[in-house]
């Protein structure tokens, strides 16, 4: 891997983390209603897959989402003027943290509902390849979601018909409270197997080995081979939901958190780089996120009266509510 | 002039589409069979890529084709079963009717979803004969339920050019309707448009699909007494509330005949919109399925449950004589 590439994924996971931090800075103070899902820990998944991908691929991902709008490239000012609410955010204040999306570079969007991204990557995939592109798409999902019979549905589709799908499942151990031994019978990759898909364990917490393995993945689809799964062992360092601040629930043993956030991915990336180099994209990233929440905080309000704008793309109003 | 079937006005819409427009494409269980005798020939037509044979996968090729359309496609989904719409409901409110707004008018999410057979199949009984689309009104998804042939054509048509998720019920009742048609008038019918079958002054009856052919015989049966206005909205959601509203205000009584189940069926919501806009001589009435109705298989059963003329005719003498 070059220098340059090498510098650009620690860029990635260090924006990731630091705006992560700066949102759950403005979920306290109450600019952000509702509260995230942290991707802080994760980061180097949605960093290195993302690197292994072009401009015209396309992704969708989970409710844990911000990590790959990012990652693929979407403008984290505007982005976080929409966990914000605000007019200037990338769904004009509509959407929020969980279904965060930009389409002009191929985000088509967090989902809120687990499991469900795959079947809407596999269709867009199959579109765009059947209009000529050489699109890949990638779907991201968490361990919880390999037993959403949706998600296992859409694997069917895409192996049969060899879309060119890319199923990355982040692994961090918990849906939610409920651990992996206690919800997944058999395995995560068995699951690719049954369906005849190639499938890849890899260490989530290792940038460049997220970005290897994804790379060659990429390669293989774009060279006419079917979908494949990639499980990226994965620890997520924070709550599951930023609700979590408030009501401590106990479910996570404090020695395995501690060994958990003791293989972190900004800090394994940034041990790559050199001082100077690693001080440089901090400063970056740093001056980047301060001139995001000014722009996010300064942004205007969406107006009321068009809260059901965009409802109806055909251009179809809908009745009011009031008596 | 040539008889056109209801079945093969469906046919010819989706022909003619395909034919127009290379981004139309089919998806469903035994369309290139036409096992639901809909889309019989139009695999030798049109080809494997455009007539897509699917798993038996509902969930997962309903959001394919969400995937797809986000990608610029217009897929047209064929249900081999109207309850299959519970099965993906989830698909559809959740997602594909949800991305417009909730990405900020970023994305369109033209499919169709296409169920010929709607309603009592007799002796298909309890899972068969399902009729849900108040469902789909309730949530706002377009909803039409064509009563004839020229308006099975038309509407179809249409919905296959709308930029919003269209859900097209074909009722069992109606696919064997047959009329004289002349063909270089087969037109689109614009979705959100109403019909007056059949003018009259005493009272206006609301059809809806099939039952708008059992509410021409009654007008006509009882045209030495009354003189009964037959109005067939087409188009469920969005309802052409202003036309009916014309027709009420002339005849000031309102009688609905829908095969909705009567909670929160489309009935209630004719008749509350129209109390709420016009003044009625006599309290409107409702004839529709029983509450939480489950079909039962036995003919004779089956027949109890659904909306009948007899009915109709009842329900019709009563506004006539409470006024
Ligand atoms: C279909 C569905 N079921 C339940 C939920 C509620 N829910 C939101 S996130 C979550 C846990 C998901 O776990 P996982 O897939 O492992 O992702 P993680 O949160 O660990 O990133 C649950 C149960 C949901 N959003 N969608
Ligand atoms: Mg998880």
């Amino acid at each position: 891997m070059s220098d340059a590439d090498r510098v650009r994924l620690y860029r990635t996971v260090r924006l990731i983390r630091r705006f992560e931090e700066r949102a759950i800075e403005l979920v306290r103070a109450g600019h952000i209603v509702g509260g995230i899902h942290p991707y802080l820990g994760q980061e180097g998944i949605a960093a290195g897959v993302c690197a292994a991908l072009g401009a015209d691929d396309v992704i969708a991902g989970t409710h844990r989402g911000h990590g790959h709008v990012l990652a693929k490239g979407a403008d984290p000012a505007r982005m976080l003027a929409e966990l914000c609410g605000r007019a200037s955010g990338l769904n004009a204040g509509r959407g929020g943290s969980m279904h965060a999306a930009d389409f002009g570079v191929g985000v088509l969007g967090a989902n809120a509902i687990v499991g469900a991204s795959g079947a809407i990557v596999t269709g867009a995939v199959w579109a765009r390849r059947r209009r000529g592109a050489d699109t890949v798409g990638v779907s991201f999902f968490g361990d919880g979601a390999v037993n959403e019979g949706m998600l296992l549905e859409a694997f069917n589709l895409a192996a049969l018909w060899r879309v060119p799908v890319l199923f990355v499942c982040e692994n961090n151990g918990y849906a939610t409270t409920m651990p992996v031994a206690g919800a997944v019978a058999g395995s995560i990759t068995g699951r690719a197997a049954a369906f005849g898909m190639p499938a890849t364990v890899v260490d989530g917490q290792d940038p460049e080995a997220v970005r290897a393995a994804a790379t060659a993945a990429v390669a293989r689809l774009r060279a006419g081979g079917g979908p494949e799964l990639i499980e990226a062992a994965t620890y997520r360092f924070d709550a599951h939901h930023t609700f979590e601040h408030q009501v401590r629930l106990d479910y996570r043993p404090p020695d395995e958190v501690a060994r958990g956030r003791s293989r972190d991915p900004v800090a394994i990336q940034g041990a790559r780089l050199s001082t100077a180099d690693r001080a440089a994209v901090d400063a970056g990233v740093e001056r980047e996120l301060a001139a995001a929440v000014e722009f996010a905080l300064a942004g205007p309000e969406p107006d009321p009266a068009d809260a059901l704008a965009h409802l109806y793309a055909s251009g179809l109003t809908a009745r009011t509510g009031g008596g | 002039m040539p008889r056109l079937s209801y079945r093969r006005a469906l046919t010819r819409a989706l022909a003619d589409e395909l034919a127009r427009d290379e981004t139309v494409f089919l998806l469903g269980e035994d369309i290139r069979v036409g096992a639901a005798n809909v889309t019989a020939g139009l695999l030798k037509r049109f080809g494997p890529e455009r007539v897509r044979d699917t798993p038996l996968s509902e969930q997962a090729f309903t959001s394919f084709a969400t995937g797809a359309a986000l990608a610029g496609l217009r897929p047209v989904v064929e249900f081999q079963i109207p309850s299959l719409l519970f099965l993906v409901f989830e698909q559809i409110v959740n997602h594909a009717h949800k991305f417009p707004l909730m990405t900020g008018g970023q994305c369109a999410v033209p499919v169709t979803y296409l169920v010929p057979g709607s309603g009592s199949r007799t002796g298909w009984a309890g899972q068969h004969s399902d009729h849900p689309y108040s469902l789909f009104a309730h949530v706002g998804v377009t909803t039409v339920v064509p009563a004839t042939p020229a308006d099975a054509y038309g509407l179809l048509v249409s919905a296959v050019r709308c930029d919003d998720p269209v859900v097209v019920f074909a009722p069992a009742g109606a696919l064997d309707v047959r009329a004289d048609v002349d063909f270089a008038a087969l037109a689109p019918v614009p979705l959100g448009r109403g019909r007056v079958h059949r003018p009259g002054d005493d009272v206006t009856v609301v059809a809806v699909g099939h039952l708008v052919h059992d509410a021409l015989a009654v007008a006509e049966e009882l045209a030495g007494e009354a003189s009964v206005e037959v109005y067939d909205p087409r188009t469920l959601y969005p309802f052409d509330w202003d036309s009916l509203a014309e027709s009420v205000a002339r005849t000031r009584r309102l009688v609905v005949v829908d095969d909705s189940n009567r909670s929160c069926g489309i009935a209630g919501e004719v008749i509350a919109t129209m109390v709420e806009r016009v003044p009625l001589v006599a309290p409107p009435r409702r004839v529709t399925r029983p509450d939480g109705a489950v079909l039962p298989f036995a003919p004779a059963l089956d027949r109890a449950v659904q909306p009948g003329r007899d009915q109709l005719r009842t329900a019709i003498h009563h506004v006539l004589k409470d006024g």
